[in-house]
């Protein structure tokens, strides 16, 4: 029965988009290389990119300090992954780019209680598009990553650590070549999944005027009208995107598996190679 | 916290992470001190600038927003759990058309930024010949999206689930359909409770995009007290006081159910009529052997 719902929904939105003269693929074609769009995809990737680094370190840091024994360091790191992950991250771009500007007039940077000023700038050229998008997007992710990097740290049993101690490792080479690695292997694949949907989250960044893929297409299309035109090209991007980094994922987890699983998964290549050797199943039963 | 990130440290270790801690303990709450003081500076703090927000009319004003935000979020669950369903069962079937139908659903939906999404339900769905008003393109692009999510749910939840269950269902002489319908569907939405009402977490956040297509939620009604007021630092604090609170309420009711969950579905607990005897026979059997 899920079955004919589903092939009927599928010929139902096939009819519907072939009918109804949806949208003008030369149009599509026209804008999907456009200067602009590309400007935007290559912000696109700029933003997501640094915003996962400012989450990933971060992260790092609030869950040190969550697993910490010292009740100032956890109570506050707690704190803030409650707030960050209970609030929208709409509500936090829109409060780094509307609210903080009204409230301070300048950004200084000053030695605490003198008044040594170090740097100093209008909040208004200081709290950019960018530096709001950056804001909003890392400081949220950095709650997102602390959970992960926190499991991650306690998943590492504390033998691997007793037995490379009794090998005559030093802390630092047992970090290095024990603890981190197998850290790693918990850590990537969460974080694969963050940076994907950061890619995604970061046409957010849209409402606060950053130019990103999407500002950039809803700037196009506010003059020439063609919305659904502009608007599949931003998705076709994303697509792009997502998909190469989802393609990324599966080769860093594959490396990162090594010493885990005894068999590593075949990468799509190495299953195309195996199937063209004579002799194997595969090709025999084509012979 | 019983968490042990290494060896026990020697009295030199022990003195490096208690001062590393006071100092950093000390770093905080002088920022903290710091923020707070500029705050007070520019007379943020004052009780005038923050008592607009116990006026009733912005009180009513802003819960009828968060009303707006409830119902956006409850309204577009119910699709977004059926279709999902819909998606699980059509990624685990036999038939390959249906799989890929399912699965290239998932993957494109997933794929996209939700806010595209929502966009195109508003401005994009008038060239289809209806026009949605804001309160249904939100709906519509938080049901469409949300489906694919909760479709990998309810397959990880399916999954999940012992071989044996389906297996001795159908030995026990059911069909594959009644096998899923009666026996592992039940079983994997409940073991998926957890992750079900974190994504509704996720989903009520999400309704602020409603914000962008003009819908009246909760954030829209915030900004608009903030700009009305010239007061948006409180509006803001408002506003995300009262996500917290609903976030919060939905997070501790999760908990509360994996906790009773897991009391009532322990390994083991099932009880067998005569199960002792059972042991006894078999602890017999084995003295025997031996």
């Amino acid at each position: 029965m899920a079955a004919a719902v589903l092939l009927g929904l599928l010929a139902l939105l096939i009819r519907l988009i072939v009918n109804s003269r949806f949208a003008d693929f030369a149009v599509v074609r026209h804008y999907l290389f456009n200067r602009s769009i590309l400007v935007g995809l290559r912000n696109t990737l700029v933003i997501s990119v640094l915003a996962q680094m400012v989450g990933i370190t971060l992260g790092v840091t609030l869950s040190v300090m969550r697993l910490s024994k010292n009740p100032v360091l956890s109570v506050t790191s707690w704190l803030y992954i409650w707030f960050f992950r209970g609030t929208p991250v709409l509500v936090q771009l829109l409060f780094w780019f509307n609210a903080v500007p009204q409230v301070f007039k300048t950004f200084a940077v000053s030695v605490p209680f003198t008044h040594i000023v170090l740097y100093q700038k209008p909040m208004v050229l200081f709290m950019t598009s960018f530096m709001a998008a950056l804001l909003g997007l890392g400081l949220n992710e950095g709650a997102y990553m602390a959970e992960i990097v926190r499991a991650a740290i306690i998943s590492v049993d504390e033998g691997q650590t007793e037995a490379a101690q009794a090998l005559g490792m030093r802390s630092g080479l047992i970090m290095r070549r024990v603890v981190l690695p197998q850290a790693m292997r918990v850590i990537i694949p969460p974080t694969g999944n963050e940076f994907i949907s950061m890619l995604k989250t970061s046409s957010l960044a849209s409402v606060v005027l950053y130019g990103e893929l999407l500002r950039r297409a809803s700037d196009i299309y506010s003059t020439n009208l063609r919305v659904v035109e502009l608007l599949l090209d931003a998705s076709i991007w994303y697509l792009v995107l997502t998909s190469i980094a989802t393609i990324g994922q599966y080769y860093l987890e594959r490396r990162f598996a090594r010493g885990a699983s005894r068999e590593l998964p075949l990468t799509p290549l190495q299953r195309i190679r195996r199937n063209l050797v004579p002799g194997r199943p595969w090709f025999r039963v084509l012979r | 916290m019983s968490v042990v990130l290494g060896d026990a440290l020697g009295p030199r270790g022990r003195r490096r992470t208690a001062i590393a801690s006071v100092v950093s303990s000390a770093v905080l709450l002088g920022l903290l001190i710091i923020a707070l003081r500029r705050l007070s500076a520019t007379g943020q703090l004052d009780a005038a600038k923050w008592s607009f927000l116990v006026k009733p009319l912005v009180i009513r004003f802003l819960l009828g927003g968060l009303g707006n935000t409830l119902r956006a979020a409850a309204v577009a669950i119910v699709p977004a759990v059926t279709i999902g369903t819909v998606l699980a069962l059509g990624r685990l079937s036999r038939k390959a058309p249906v799989r890929l139908a399912a699965n290239a659903y998932v993957q494109f939906f997933r794929a996209l930024p939700l806010f595209i999404l929502i966009i195109f339900m508003f401005y994009g769905v008038s060239k289809l010949g209806t026009d949605l008003s804001p309160y249904w393109a939100l709906v519509a692009g938080l049901s469409i999206y949300n489906a694919a999510v909760f479709g990998e749910i309810f397959r990880a939840g399916i999954l999940s689930l012992d071989r044996g269950q389906s297996e001795a269902a159908l030995s026990l002489g059911m069909r594959r359909r009644q096998a899923m319908w009666l026996v592992v569907l039940p079983q994997a939405y409940r073991r998926m409770i957890p992750t079900i009402l974190s994504q509704s977490v996720t989903l009520l956040k999400d309704t602020s995009l409603g914000f962008t297509v003009t819908y009246e939620e909760l954030l829209r009604r915030g900004v608009f007290v903030g700009a009305a007021g010239k007061d948006p630092l409180q509006a803001f604090v408002a506003v995300a006081l009262i996500y917290l609170a609903v976030n919060m309420t939905l997070s501790r009711a999760a908990r509360r159910l994996e906790i009773r969950q897991r009391r009532r579905y322990r390994a083991g607990s099932i009880d067998i009529a005569g199960a002792e005897d059972l042991q006894a026979v078999a602890a017999g059997a084995s003295m025997g052997g031996t």
